[in-house]
């Protein structure tokens, strides 16, 4: 069990990640968007979608810099476990706090907005019970194991297990001695990140960086004139 | 010197009957899908009205095209690219379903279900975006023909702005509605030099062809940012709801691949609406668009087009790449002829700074008509050309459509009209003999053979002469039958058809990948002629969108019952 959930599901998660990243790229390339519904319902959506999105940003920056900033580096700059904690604790729940109060407001309008709730798919509500599922049990663990003097110091378990994964050798003893609010938030955030390929939480990885380097204008030729193979569909009607 | 062409369109608005072939055969063609019930490529609105989606010109509140800087730079008036990338979580400037208008469909099945009682069955109309019942309050040109504009016409952009102008012209306006001085106004994307949707699409995908000037939107590179719906001041970009992306005006292309005219060009019932390639300077666009007052913006525009009669151009064209069809095509261009060589043409809006390419005649009835209800001849030059100027109004009013207030390109326009009326008049009396330059023709500085032929196009309209369209490309001639248009233009990048990939082969061989494995299909013609022809609704619903009409089985993503 040890093995499975902190030495397998990590790599499948990623394989999954990956592997359906390159796949929906390849064969849903149509299918790839935001699915925005501010069409039908834009008051709500204007506050409470970028209070959800710069949370959930922030909160991503803070994993990042848990998971994968050792405490040597920290202390390097001079910045003492204490004053780290504080950082931690306050910075991460204030991030957490929007995140959560964006994604139920969001989930308020899912729900009361005929014409956005007619548009949910099942696949776009299993997507919302994993990604509430994780920002609450994230919330609860930290919250669970905080306090102003001393919180649970992930960085010397968690983070150094994230680590090890890199280099192919997982600790799974420090992830097994680790509080269980934080276990189980660990495995719903590994489900998630191996779900995004396959939900509309893909859009994430169309973040229009290359925008800002691009000339306002685009061009393109539109290529010598061929025959093409008919997609599903659009077959010929013999008319 | 870069020369590019551009397809581009004239439309003379004194034809407009405004009976909106256009409009529903554009939809038929290209908008009946699910996604896309509130969607007019093409629509035709009566003028002073609100428009479609309402308020568009309004750009202080929609924010659309382009502004100058502080700097005197051209830059999005949605905002900087900071600015936008920084909202993106939410467009702040969106149109909502309901300023466009929110799509329906009657309860027809009641007809013949409804048990039998005393009243008649009614088909209530259902809304086709909650699937609920629905009071039907607005749609795409509710105000047709100026109906309930009484109430609405404050509402005309034109007619609401500030100013003491603005509020004279809104007088008049008001006082005159009785005698209604009105018109109609087809609209289709205007496929820009300096499209500002393209400049605002964070993901690159919408893009303007070289080759013909077309302004398509990539469908496979499209993540629905919304952002072209804003940044376009025509609002001819929409938001598939469906399917999550933006989709816009085709310029039929595949149509005009082929040397076909434009469907709505085609079907257009009072044969009003010209096609024709442009040459242009692709290096002083911006230039042109930058020009710091809005009222020389026309002159601009005028100032990037290329004169295919000068042999100078003919060769730059050449030297760039131009076919050699495309550039006779460009001598022959009634577009060209219209916009610079009559000088009749107006570019809608200029002062939205992306250099329009649908261009419009403007319309001399409502003077004519004026005119002959106070009991002179209509038709009479003097009486006309005095008109022009006393009616300030109508002049004034497409000042404000045309040429950002300036009433002297209009006037300009409409007394070549006027001159063209009085002359034909004078050569089919026997007043003048053909190829003399009449009184009329004279006063607006044209040959009476410039007047007859200005009179062969726009009155006459043959067909050949109307749509001047080169094909694709020479020596692909043989891929160019209609039926090769089918299997291929559709589904090519930015193409409605979304499904084909003009890049090489996959690594897993030419077959492999999404060409045979298009996983996400739309309404297509099959699903619909089932629904059509099925017996039991049973059948229907099994093929029909309504269980899943944008079904992406890979990604579990089938829709909600209703
Ligand atoms: S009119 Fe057409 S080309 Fe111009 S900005 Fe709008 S969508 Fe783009
Ligand atoms: S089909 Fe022609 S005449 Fe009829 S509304 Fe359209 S543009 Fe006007």
């Amino acid at each position: 069990m040890r093995i499975l959930l902190w030495g397998a599901l990590p790599y499948v998660a990623f394989a999954l990640l990956v592997s359906g990243l390159v796949w929906r790229h390849r064969y849903d390339r149509f299918g790839w968007t935001t699915r925005s519904s501010e069409i039908y319902e834009s008051r709500l959506l204007r506050l409470a979608s970028p209070v959800f999105h710069y949370g959930i940003l922030f909160v991503l920056a803070g994993h990042l810099l848990g998971l994968f900033v050792p405490a040597s580096w920290t202390d390097a700059i001079g910045v003492r476990e204490r004053a780290y904690n504080l950082l931690s604790l306050i910075g991460g729940t204030l991030a957490g706090a929007l995140a959560i109060a964006g994604i139920a407001l969001l989930v308020y309008r899912r729900r009361t907005n005929a014409p956005v709730l007619l548009a949910t798919t099942r696949n776009d509500k299993a997507m919302y019970v994993l990604l509430v599922g994780s920002i609450a049990l994230g919330m609860y663990a930290k919250l669970s194991h905080a306090s102003f003097g001393h919180g649970y110091d992930y960085r010397g378990t968690i983070a150094v297990w994230a680590r090890s994964l890199f280099r192919l050798d997982p600790r799974t003893d420090l992830m097994a001695g680790a509080p269980v609010a934080f276990q189980v938030h660990a495995v719903v955030g590994m489900v998630l990140i191996a779900a995004v390929p396959y939900t509309r939480l893909v859009h994430m990885f169309s973040a229009p960086l290359p925008y800002f380097f691009r000339p306002y204008l685009v061009y393109r030729s539109r290529g010598p004139l061929q025959e093409r193979p008919q997609p599903r569909g659009w077959e010929r009607i013999g008319a | 010197m870069r020369v590019m062409a551009q397809v581009a369109m004239v439309m003379n608005l004194d034809k407009c009957i405004g009976c909106h072939t256009c409009s529903v055969t554009c939809k038929q063609t290209w908008t009946n899908r699910t996604g896309m019930e509130y969607v007019w490529f093409n629509n035709v609105e009566t003028r002073p009205g609100q428009g479609y989606p309402r308020r568009w010109q309004d750009q202080e509140r929609w924010r659309g095209g382009w502004r100058l800087n502080r700097r005197g730079a051209l830059t999005l008036r949605a905002g900087s690219r900071l600015a936008r990338m920084a909202s993106i979580f939410a467009n702040p400037v969106l149109p909502g379903i309901k300023d466009y208008y929110e799509p329906w469909t009657y309860d027809y099945r009641n007809l013949v279900n409804a048990p039998l009682g005393d009243d008649y069955p009614v088909a209530a109309p259902r809304s086709l975006i909650t699937g609920r019942p629905m009071a039907i309050e607005w749609s795409a040109n509710w105000d047709d023909d100026l109906g309930g504009s009484v109430e609405h016409k404050a509402a005309d952009p034109l007619l609401g702005g500030a100013g003491a102008r603005a509020r004279e012209i809104a007088e008049k306006v008001r006082f005159t509605f009785e005698e209604t001085f009105m018109f109609y106004l087809p609209r289709i994307c205007e496929h820009c030099l300096n499209p500002s949707c393209v400049a605002s699409c964070p993901s690159g995908a919408i893009y303007k062809r070289e080759e013909d000037g077309i302004v398509l939107v990539d469908q496979d590179r499209c993540r629905g940012w919304r952002q072209c719906v804003t940044a376009c001041p025509y609002k001819k970009v929409y938001f598939n709801h469906r399917t999550g992306k933006a989709e816009k005006c085709t310029f039929c292309y595949p149509r005009v691949e082929v040397g076909l005219p434009t469907v709505c060009s085609e079907t257009c019932v009072g044969r009003l609406r010209y096609l024709g390639v442009m040459l242009y300077d692709a290096e002083r666009v911006a230039a042109a668009a930058s020009v710091p007052d809005d009222q020389g913006l026309y002159e601009a525009q005028l100032g990037v087009f290329l004169d295919p009669q000068d042999p100078a151009v003919r060769a730059a064209a050449e030297r760039d790449g131009i076919p050699r069809d495309w550039i006779e095509a460009a001598l022959r261009s009634p577009v060209h002829a219209l916009i610079s060589r009559y000088r009749v043409a107006l570019p809608l809006h200029p002062e939205f700074r992306t250099l329009p390419m649908v261009w419009y005649v403007p319309p001399l009835s409502p003077v004519v008509e004026a005119l002959t209800e106070t009991g002179f001849d209509g038709e009479d030059a003097g009486n006309l050309f005095g008109a022009i100027d006393a009616l300030r109004i109508p002049v004034e009013y497409l000042a404000g459509l045309f040429t950002a207030g300036d009433p002297g390109p209009v006037r300009a326009s409409l007394d070549k009209l006027a001159a063209m009326r009085s002359h034909m008049r004078a050569v089919n009396l026997g007043d003048a003999g053909g190829g003399e330059t009449s009184q009329a023709a004279r006063a607006v500085g044209m040959s009476g053979r410039e007047v007859e032929e200005m009179y062969r196009l726009l009155a006459l309209a043959k067909y050949e002469e109307r749509y001047v369209i080169p094909t694709a490309a020479i020596g692909e001639a043989h891929g160019l039958e209609e039926s090769v248009v089918q299997g291929c233009s559709l589904d090519a990048e930015g193409g409605p058809g979304m499904g084909g990939d003009v890049h090489a082969a996959g690594p897993f061989g030419e077959d492999s990948g999404r060409r045979r494995l298009p996983l996400v299909s739309l309404e297509s013609f099959h699903v619909l002629r089932r629904r059509q022809t099925a017996d039991d609704e049973g059948a229907v619903s099994a093929a029909s969108p309504t269980s899943g009409p944008y079904r992406s089985d890979t990604a579990g993503d089938d829709r909600a019952e209703r």
